[in-house]
C-alpha cells in the first residue's frame, strides 16, 4: 500500500433509513396488514390506509454490474429509487402505485429476464453456496445446479401450489452452508482424505489433527518430514480435516455422490424447528445440469403435493404419515444406510409398538 | 476481446461448451450475464474458461489463502487459482465480503455505488447476497483489494466479517414492511453490528459467532438454524384477536377449514371455537404464529412485545447438528436500557466461551460439552424451566448442597470456573 491517507475504519453497517422506500420510512412499525394479490404479488397496508405494493422476482444471485444498473433502472422508474433483497436471493421491487405494477412487471420480464413469483406456498430461489466459480472446498457447483434445477422449477417459483411453502438449499461440500431446508442436495465422499505428504507444511498439524470429529488423524513421519495419517476404518469422510488443510484431499471426481435430505425448517410455526434427514444418495455428480438430482427432487416434491395437508411443510408431512409411506409414495429405497449410526441414533428409532401394518 | 457478440456469445476468449447449456431454459442465466460482461472485463472470460474446466473434469480449482486489509483481520476471501499459467487474471482472485444495509434494502444511488467500485478496481460481480450475509464482491487481486476496500469504506461500506469473529448479521425486513414484526429488526441489527464491530473486523474468538434476527417466530431470517444466536420476536400477555374478522374468515371459509386449518394445527392445543368466536387459552400460547399466519387479518401478535433469545445452533460439523435453545425466554428491547441488558448478556456469554472453549469450538458445541447448565452458572444466568423440553433423565448427579463435609470438618468451597462472578469485558483486559 502506498501512504496515502487511509479512509475511515470500523464504520459498521450502512444506515438503513437512507435505504428504505418512502412508504417503509413513512409507516415504520405501523403496518396493519398484507394481502398477496396473485403469486410475487403483494399489498402491504399501513395503519393511516397507506398502500405498498410489492413484486418479488427471482434473481441469479450472482450478477454483473450490467445487471445491477438494469435492476436500479427499473427501481428508479417505478420504486423511488429503492429496492430490496429477500434472504433467498430474489429481488423485491416496492411500489405505491396500484397501476404501474404491470408495467413494472413487464421491465422486469423483458429488461431483466427475472421471473416474477417465489411468494407463499410456492418453490423460492434456492439458497446458494459458492462452489466452483469461488470457493476453495466444493466438489460440486452452486449456481450451475441451481440455475439448473429452478428451470425444472419455474412453474412453481411462478405459482402457489403447494401445500405449504418450500425451501431448497444445495451444498458443495459436506460443510454444507446451503443448511437445513424442506429440500437439500449435498455432496458425499467415499473414502478417506488423499495425503499430501509433500505439501503438509503449508498446515499446522496439530489443528489438522484437533479437527477430526472422530479422532483419525495422528501424527506420523514420512520421508523424514513431519506429516499425519489417517486410519482409514475411522474416517468417516466429513471433510473437516479438507477444510483446514487442502493437503487432506477429501474429494474425488470418479466417486463423490450427492444426496438428497428432507423435512428441514427454522420457522418456529406449529411443531417448530426440525433437522432435514436422509431420503435419497448416491446420485451422480452430473453438470453441467444435474439431471438425476432435478428428478428426484421433482419425485419427492410431487409426493408431498398430493399428500400433504394444507401448511403441512415437508418434514411435518412425513412425520404424520411416517417414514414407510414416505418411501411408498416416492419409490425411494429405504437402506441401512438410512438408519442413523451417530451419538444420538437411538433416539430416532421407533421406540414403541406404534407401526403402521 | 471481440465486441461482436450474439445470443451464445463470440467472444473467442471463450470456450465454454458445457456452460453454454447453462444459457438455455427459463431461469436468469449467470452464465449469459457473465458471458457478456467479458466483453468488459477479460478476465471474467478467464473465469468462466476455468469453472467450464470444472465442469467438464468435476475438479476444482481454487486454493484458499489469507490476505487482510490494513487495520482489519477478516473480510477478504482470498482465493488464488490453481491454474494461473492458463488463466493469468486468476492468479490472485479475491472475494470481498461488505456488510450490507440491515435488511437487505437498499436505494439505486447507494446500489449503484456499490456496483461502480466494484467494477473500478475488479472483475465486478457482485452476488447479493451470501448465506454469511454479506454481499459479495468478486475478483480482485491483492492491490485492487486494497484499493477496492479503501474506495468502499471512503463511500461509507465496511468490509463484513470471515474467520472466528462476529460475522456480518442478518435480519428480515421486520417493520420496515412487516405486520408481525414484535420488534425493530432492523434497528437491532444496525446497533450489535456497530457495537461489536471491533469483534466483527477482528477475530479473537474460538470460533464464529453469527447473530441473526427475525421479527417474529415465522424466522424469515433464518436465524433458528442458521446463526448461533437467533434473536427471535415475540410478546408476553394476550394476542390480538378481532373476533369481527373471525367471524369474517368463518364465514367466507367455513367453519371445518378454521377446525383443520387452525383449530387442531396449534400445537399446544390452547385454541377452541365458540360459535364464530375465538377462544384463546393464552397462558398456553408458545407465540408459533400459525394461527396468526392463516388468519392474518383477525390475529396479530400481542401489544407487549420483545424478544426470546435462543443460542447454539450450526450445521453437522463435527459433534452433528446442533440446534438454537432458549437462553432468556422475554426481554424486552425498545429503550437504551434494554439494549446494555442485550450487550452484557452476551459480553458474559462471550466471555465464559472464550475463556473455557476449545480452539474451533463454536457456543453450541461448548455448551453440549459442558452443559447448559454449567454454561448458565457460568455466564450468570438464572435456570429457567422454559430453557428445556424436560427435566433430566439420568439421575448421577453432584448435587453441591448435599455433598457431605470432608474428613476434616465442612466441606470447602472449591472456587471453580464457573462459580466465580462473572468479570466485565474491560476489568479482564
Amino acid at each position: 500500500m502506498s501512504a496515502t491517507k487511509l479512509a475511515p475504519r470500523d464504520q459498521g453497517a450502512p444506515d438503513y433509513t437512507q435505504c428504505l422506500h418512502p412508504a417503509m420510512a413513512k409507516n415504520y412499525g405501523k403496518w396493519v396488514e398484507h394481502e398477496r394479490i396473485r403469486p410475487g404479488v403483494l399489498v402491504y397496508t399501513a395503519e393511516n390506509g397507506d398502500k405498498l405494493y410489492t413484486v418479488r422476482a427471482g434473481s441469479p444471485r450472482t450478477m454483473s454490474p450490467t445487471t445491477i444498473r438494469k435492476i436500479c433502472d427499473i427501481a428508479d422508474r417505478y420504486c423511488d429509487g429503492f429496492l430490496r433483497f429477500s434472504m433467498r436471493t430474489n429481488v423485491e421491487f416496492s411500489l405505491t402505485k396500484e397501476q404501474d405494477i404491470e408495467p413494472l412487471i413487464e421491465a422486469i420480464k423483458t429488461e431483466l429476464g427475472f421471473p416474477i413469483g417465489g411468494t407463499g406456498a410456492s418453490i423460492s430461489n434456492i439458497a446458494h453456496t459458492q462452489g466452483w466459480l469461488h470457493c476453495n472446498l466444493p466438489a460440486t457447483d452452486a449456481a450451475g445446479a441451481v440455475k439448473a434445477m429452478m428451470d425444472d422449477l419455474i412453474d412453481e417459483f411462478e405459482n402457489e401450489n403447494f401445500p405449504n411453502r418450500v425451501k431448497i438449499s444445495t451444498s458443495c461440500c459436506q460443510i454444507n452452508c446451503g443448511r437445513h431446508s424442506d429440500i437439500a442436495i449435498i455432496v458425499q465422499h467415499h473414502h478417506a482424505p488423499r495425503i499430501n505428504h509433500n505439501n503438509m507444511q503449508i498446515c499446522e498439524l496439530p489443528k489438522v489433527v484437533a479437527i477430526c470429529p472422530v479422532a483419525a488423524i495422528r501424527p506420523t513421519v514420512v520421508n523424514g518430514n513431519p506429516t499425519v495419517e489417517v486410519v482409514d476404518e475411522k474416517c468417516m469422510y466429513c471433510g473437516a480435516c479438507h477444510g483446514q488443510c487442502p493437503s487432506m484431499e477429501i474429494r474425488d471426481a470418479d466417486t463423490d455422490t450427492l444426496s438428497i435430505w428432507v423435512g428441514g425448517k427454522g420457522a418456529n410455526t406449529r411443531g417448530g424447528p426440525s433437522l432435514m434427514k436422509l431420503a435419497v444418495w448416491g446420485l451422480p455428480n452430473n453438470p453441467p445440469r444435474w439431471p438425476e438430482v432435478s428428478d428426484a427432487v421433482r419425485t419427492i416434491l410431487d409426493a408431498y403435493r398430493e399428500g400433504a395437508k394444507d401448511w403441512e411443510r415437508v418434514g411435518e408431512w412425513i412425520e404424520r404419515i411416517g417414514w414407510q409411506r414416505f418411501f411408498e409414495k416416492t419409490g425411494f429405497p429405504f437402506t441401512k444406510y438410512h438408519i442413523e449410526d451417530g451419538p444420538n441414533a437411538m433416539w430416532t428409532y421407533n421406540r414403541s409398538t406404534h407401526v403402521r401394518i | 476481446m471481440a465486441k461482436k457478440k450474439d445470443d451464445k456469445g463470440t467472444n473467442p476468449g471463450l470456450n465454454t461448451p458445457l456452460l453454454d447449456e447453462l444459457e438455455d431454459g427459463p431461469w436468469p442465466s449467470f452464465v449469459s450475464d457473465l458471458k457478456q460482461w467479458s466483453e468488459t472485463k477479460p478476465q471474467v472470460a478467464q473465469l468462466l474458461n476455468q469453472l467450464e474446466e470444472s465442469y467438464e473434469n468435476r475438479w476444482n480449482y481454487w486454493t484458499g489463502t489469507v490476505l487482510n486489509v490494513s487495520g482489519y483481520g477478516g473480510g477478504v476471501i482470498a482465493r488464488l487459482s490453481e491454474k494461473a499459467d492458463k488463466y493469468p487474471d486468476l492468479a490472485e482472485f479475491h472475494t470481498i465480503r461488505i456488510i450490507p444495509p440491515p435488511g437487505f434494502v437498499y436505494s439505486t444511488e447507494r446500489l449503484r455505488n456499490l456496483a461502480d467500485i466494484c467494477e473500478r478496481h475488479g472483475a465486478g460481480i457482485l452476488q447479493l447476497h451470501g448465506l454469511t450475509g454479506d454481499a459479495l464482491a468478486l475478483g480482485f487481486d491483492n492491490e485492487s483489494t486494497f484499493a477496492a476496500a479503501e474506495d468502499l469504506m471512503a463511500n461509507g461500506w465496511d468490509l463484513g466479517g470471515s474467520g472466528a469473529a462476529l460475522r456480518s448479521l442478518q435480519c428480515c425486513v421486520g417493520q420496515a414492511r412487516c405486520e408481525m414484526a414484535c420488534f425493530d429488526t432492523m434497528k437491532t441489527s444496525r446497533f450489535l453490528t456497530n457495537h461489536y464491530i471491533d469483534f466483527l473486523h477482528r477475530p479473537e474468538f474460538m470460533y464464529k459467532f453469527k447473530i441473526k434476527i427475525s421479527g417474529c417466530a415465522n424466522d424469515c431470517a433464518n436465524a433458528m438454524i442458521g446463526s448461533d444466536m437467533p434473536i427471535i420476536g415475540t410478546w408476553r400477555g394476550p394476542m390480538q384477536v378481532d373476533q369481527e374478522k373471525v367471524a369474517e374468515y368463518i364465514d367466507e371459509k367455513g367453519v371445518e377449514h378454521v377446525i383443520d386449518n387452525v383449530i387442531t394445527r396449534c400445537p399446544t392445543r390452547c385454541l377452541s371455537l365458540k360459535g364464530k368466536e375465538l377462544v384463546v387459552d393464552d397462558e398456553n400460547c408458545v407465540r408459533c404464529m400459525h394461527c396468526i399466519n392463516v388468519m392474518h387479518k383477525a390475529l396479530k401478535p400481542g401489544k407487549d412485545q420483545g424478544v426470546t433469545i435462543c443460542l447454539g445452533a450450526k450445521r453437522t460439523l463435527k459433534i452433528g447438528d446442533t440446534m438454537s435453545s432458549v437462553i432468556v425466554p422475554f426481554l424486552k428491547l425498545e429503550t437504551d436500557e434494554d439494549f446494555e441488558n442485550l450487550t452484557d448478556l452476551i459480553d458474559r456469554m462471550w466471555e465464559f466461551w472464550n475463556d473455557n472453549g476449545m480452539d474451533h469450538e463454536r457456543i453450541g458445541e461448548f455448551i453440549a460439552r459442558v452443559g447448559l447448565g454449567t454454561f448458565l452458572e457460568g455466564c450468570g444466568i438464572e435456570p429457567d424451566p422454559r430453557m428445556v423440553q424436560s427435566t433430566r433423565t439420568s439421575p448421577y448427579i453432584n448435587f453441591e448442597e448435599l455433598a457431605p463435609g470432608d474428613f476434616e470438618g465442612e466441606r470447602e468451597q472449591q472456587p471453580t470456573v464457573w462459580n466465580r462472578e462473572p468479570e466485565s469485558r474491560e476489568s479482564s483486559s
